[in-house]
Parts: structure tokens; C-alpha cells; sequence
């Protein structure tokens, strides 16, 4: 863990007059494995987004293997939110790894055979071969965040961004799917906007909290503040018993006083 | 059915027609899988103020024609692009108003009386060669700038923010789509009318997109099926003495049912097999 991938420095962001995220900074080390975690509306996306380089920053900069965000968004590989709206979109597992390899300035040269066996290997390390000729629609929640990541994957990037991968994936398949995420980070640095802090915590090495600002905590640890952050009023409320159920190994509430 | 071609008239008919399917096949494809029809059905309503335009200020048919529709396309594609919340609503605002120019500038034109219903169903029996030569080379200029684009354009259209993280330039290449489909929409209503060609672009598009593995193929599927619903709605239309447009979309119409109700009996027989116990 010793050069950063990406560099935020004093970053601020704001939507409308809005402000979404103020006076950010923020280092992304190689070889890290980062849960993005906060409440809805609390700019994750939005994170995610300005680091591909589809948002700039009002305020401060962004700096991705030395380079700014917008120039560098080829280093990174994005898996996005489930492709909702495209559902019955005709395409094959198959071509949408080849969109991966997408290459706007070189046309015309059809798709080299070389392009295809890369795309079959990638699809092959998400055990997703069997699949590479099916229609993507034909496929289940988690075999789909397979093949997008193994989009992502096709160009060897950087970094790879998940954006909540594992929102129409169930709990069995959710711990598989992390499992596989800390398998990729042997090679490559990853950040991931979740949701679920229980399936995360395990796999993970670090956390950043993103809430208008953001604090990035170099363990896995889940602290009191992020619960109470994910979960309002369950410490002080309701009492939090489908969390605690999972048998998480950590100590998630603070002891008695 | 040969002895229709001995007619000079059927001839050409024909030719429009299979010329506006492999147009409107290649172009509907894309407006399916965009979700653009009603933005397509806006810049075919908002083109008849080029009409008005073009008979008011006795300008060329097809300059009036093409200049107001790729300017109201290009419009409604900046909406689509900077805020496509609202983007449906104000198409529709586009959409009511060119079509009320039109009809206002060709009340105030002197001595011309333009048949609405022509331009709502066109007239393919009376299709001049010339507009033959014009629908080929506008035939030839999309299908050569899809297959070029083609990559880029798959990539649009199946994930818009990808694309633009892979360095296509999106917001060229969808001005460049909707002003391919404003001049396939200005064409092909010349001949075959607005109506048509709303169907021509939607029905085989849809019908044809859950049994193929690409967009290539849905293209081709789509020009195909579009052929086989032009022939047929002009059989239909010498044998039975009916309008000829009308005839070309009920054929359509009535094979897009018939596909729904196989497609939905096919799902339930599935369902109740499935639900046996064995």
C-alpha cells in the first residue's frame, strides 16, 4: 500500500446550489479494497462519479495516477448499478464484455479474434463462459454483476468502481460475489459504494463514510458513528435484531453503561 | 400477386415501400432501444410546420421540410441530453407547435390547399421515381454511417455512462442519430406519410427484439419483417380497393397482436407446466 490511485484534494461538489460534497480529500492507495458507505443522498455516486471524470469539482481536484479525473476515466473499470432501464436490450453477455474493449479511435477494424478470446478468459474468471453466447437478459441478478464486472475487467484497469453491486443479488450470492471481489483485489485496487455493512465487513480493508464530507478510516472496523449513520435511531430505537442475526464477528454496539 | 407489377405505379409503390423498410428497420431499431419514439412521433408532427414553411415562403419541398424538422430535432435532442426529466413534455410542446405553424402558414398561402390526410397517410401509389433516387441514397448514407458507428452506437445506446467513460463521444453521436432520424422521418413521410411511418419504425423493431442476439440482427429482422408487412398491406390494398398506407399498417398491427397473444399463451403453457407436480 504505498502510491495513490486516485488523489482528492480539498474537493467540493454542489448540485443546483446544493452542496454535496464539501472540502473532500481523500487518497485511494494501491491494493486497497474501500467500502463507500452513507445514507442516501449523502453523495456516493456522486463520488464515484467525479472520479470517473463524468462530474468536475467546483472546488479542489481530482487526481487519478497522476492525471485529471476526465483524462483518466481509461484506467479505471466501472461496474455500474444494475442496467435497469435496458433490460430487454438484445445483446449477449459476450458483446457486452467486448464493449469493454470499446476503442472509439480505432473503427472499422471489426472485432480481432484477440479481442474475443480476451473477452472469453475475463468472462471465464467470473465463471461466467457457459454464458458468453446468452442473451443478458436471460441471466439472473448476480450472473449480470459478473458480466458487467467482467466489462470492467477486460482492459486490466487501475482501479475498479463498483457502484452498489449487489442490490438484486441475495445474502448467499452477496457473500459469494465479495468473496470474488477480494480474489480481484490481488491485482487491482477496488472501491465499492455498499449498502450492506454486514456482508462487506469481512472482505474489506478499509472504509470511507461519505456524508457531505468525508472520513476515511484505514480499518475494517464498523464503528458506533457508521452504524448510527447507515441505521438512524436503530442503536437508540429499534432494537437491530436482523443485523445482529447474521452473526457478525465484530463488535458493532458500544458496551452497556 | 406478379400480375400487380405489370403497373408502372405498383412497381414504384414497391420499391417505396421496401426502401422505407430497410430505412425505417435500421432507424427503428435504434428508436426502440433508446425509448425515442415519442420524441421520433414529435419531430414527424413538428416537420409539417417545414411544410407550411416551405409552401408559405415558396421555398424547395424538401429544404423547408428537412431545415424545420432537423431544427426541432435538434432541439428536443439537447433536451433529452441536458434534462431528460422534463424532456417529454416539452417534445410535446414541440410537437403541437410545429404542427399548428404549418396549418396556420398554409391558411395564409395563398391559393394552396394542402390535403392533411396525404400527409398523414401519404400516397405510395404516386410516388415520382425521382423521390425513389432520393430515398435510396438516404438508404445508402444511414445504413453506411451505422455500420461505421456501429460499435459506438451499441455502446449508447445499451449504457450511455459507459460509453462516455470509454471515450465515445455521446453527445455527438446522439445529435447525429436524431438528425438521421429527422431526415429518415421527413423522407420517408413523403411517401408513405406520417402514420406509416411511425409503425414502420416501431412495430417490426418490437416484434423482432426478443428473438435476436444483437442489435445488428434486430436491424435486419426489422427490415425484413417491415418488407414482409409492405407487400402484404399492398396486396391487400389492390385486392380489396383499400388505402394503401392504412393497409400496410393494419397488416402490421394485426401480426404484432397475433405475436403478443402466441407470446403470452407460450408464457402461461410454461407457467402451467412448470406448476405441475411430477
Amino acid at each position: 500500500m504505498e502510491s495513490s490511485v486516485v488523489e482528492i484534494r480539498n474537493m467540493s461538489f454542489s448540485y443546483n446550489g446544493h452542496p454535496v460534497l464539501e472540502r473532500v480529500n481523500f487518497d485511494v492507495r494501491q491494493g486497497d479494497f474501500i467500502a463507500v458507505i452513507g445514507p442516501n443522498g449523502g453523495g456516493k455516486t456522486t463520488l464515484l462519479k467525479l472520479i470517473l471524470g463524468l462530474l468536475s469539482p467546483d472546488q479542489g481536484y481530482i487526481r487519478v495516477l497522476g492525471l485529471p479525473a476526465s483524462k483518466a476515466s481509461h484506467f479505471i473499470g466501472y461496474v455500474p448499478q444494475e442496467i435497469n432501464g435496458n433490460r430487454s436490450f438484445p445483446i449477449t453477455a459476450l458483446d457486452v464484455v467486448l464493449m469493454g474493449m470499446l476503442k472509439p479511435a480505432v473503427r472499422l477494424k471489426g472485432r480481432s479474434g484477440r479481442d474475443r478470446s480476451e473477452a472469453l478468459d475475463a468472462l471465464e474468471k467470473m465463471d461466467m463462459a457457459p454464458y458468453a453466447e446468452a442473451r443478458i437478459d436471460e441471466l439472473s441478478g448476480g450472473q449480470r454483476q459478473r458480466v458487467l464486472i467482467a466489462r470492467a475487467m477486460v482492459t486490466k484497469p487501475r482501479l475498479l468502481l463498483l457502484d452498489e453491486p449487489t442490490s438484486s443479488i441475495d445474502a448467499k450470492g452477496q457473500t459469494d460475489f465479495y468473496r470474488l471481489l477480494k480474489k480481484l483485489n490481488e491485482d487491482v485496487t477496488i472501491l465499492v459504494v455498499s449498502h450492506d455493512l454486514m456482508v462487506i465487513s469481512t472482505y474489506i480493508k478499509s472504509i470511507a463514510c461519505v456524508n457531505r464530507h468525508l472520513h476515511y478510516h484505514g480499518t475494517a472496523e464498523i464503528t458506533e458513528d457508521m452504524f448510527e449513520m447507515m441505521y438512524p435511531d436503530t442503536l437508540t430505537g429499534a432494537c437491530p435484531v436482523e443485523l445482529l442475526a447474521h452473526g457478525l464477528p465484530h463488535r458493532v454496539l458500544k458496551e452497556h453503561r | 400477386m406478379v400480375e400487380i407489377l405489370q403497373y408502372d405505379f405498383m412497381r414504384h409503390a414497391l420499391m417505396a415501400g421496401l426502401l422505407a423498410s430497410i430505412i425505417c428497420g435500421i432507424m427503428g431499431t435504434l428508436v426502440v432501444v433508446n425509448r425515442i419514439v415519442f420524441l421520433s412521433g414529435g419531430i414527424a408532427h413538428a416537420a409539417y410546420g417545414g411544410i407550411g414553411l416551405a409552401f408559405y415562403f415558396s421555398l424547395p419541398y424538401f429544404l423547408g421540410t428537412i431545415g424545420f424538422a432537423l431544427m426541432a430535432a435538434a432541439v428536443m435532442a439537447a433536451v433529452m441530453l441536458k434534462a431528460k426529466h422534463r424532456a417529454d413534455t416539452i417534445i410535446g410542446v414541440i410537437w403541437a407547435l410545429g404542427m399548428a405553424c404549418g396549418i396556420v402558414l398554409l391558411d395564409l398561402t395563398p391559393g394552396y390547399n394542402v390535403d392533411l390526410m396525404s400527409y398523414l397517410f401519404g400516397s405510395i401509389l404516386t410516388v415520382p421515381v425521382s423521390d425513389l433516387w432520393i430515398m435510396s441514397a438516404a438508404a445508402v448514407l444511414i445504413a453506411g454511417l451505422v455500420v461505421f458507428f456501429y460499435k459506438d452506437l451499441l455502446a449508447l445506446s445499451y449504457d450511455e455512462e459507459f460509453a462516455r467513460i470509454r471515450g465515445v463521444p455521446v453527445r455527438t453521436l446522439y445529435f447525429m442519430m436524431i438528425c438521421m432520424l429527422a431526415v429518415t422521418i421527413v423522407m420517408v413521410i413523403q411517401v408513405v406519410g406520417l402514420i406509416l411511418v411511425i409503425a414502420l419504425l416501431t412495430i417490426p423493431p418490437f416484434i423482432v427484439e426478443k428473438y435476436v442476439k444483437s442489435l445488428a440482427g434486430m436491424m435486419i429482422g426489422s427490415i425484413l419483417l417491415g418488407m414482409v408487412f409492405t407487400i402484404g398491406g399492398l396486396w391487400l390494398s389492390y385486392t380489396y380497393d383499400i388505402t394503401s398506407g392504412a393497409a400496410i399498417i393494419v397488416v402490421a398491427g394485426c401480426a404484432f397482436l397475433v405475436v403478443q397473444a402466441i407470446d403470452r399463451l407460450v408464457h402461461l403453457g410454461r407457467l402451467h407446466f412448470a406448476g405441475r407436480p411430477r
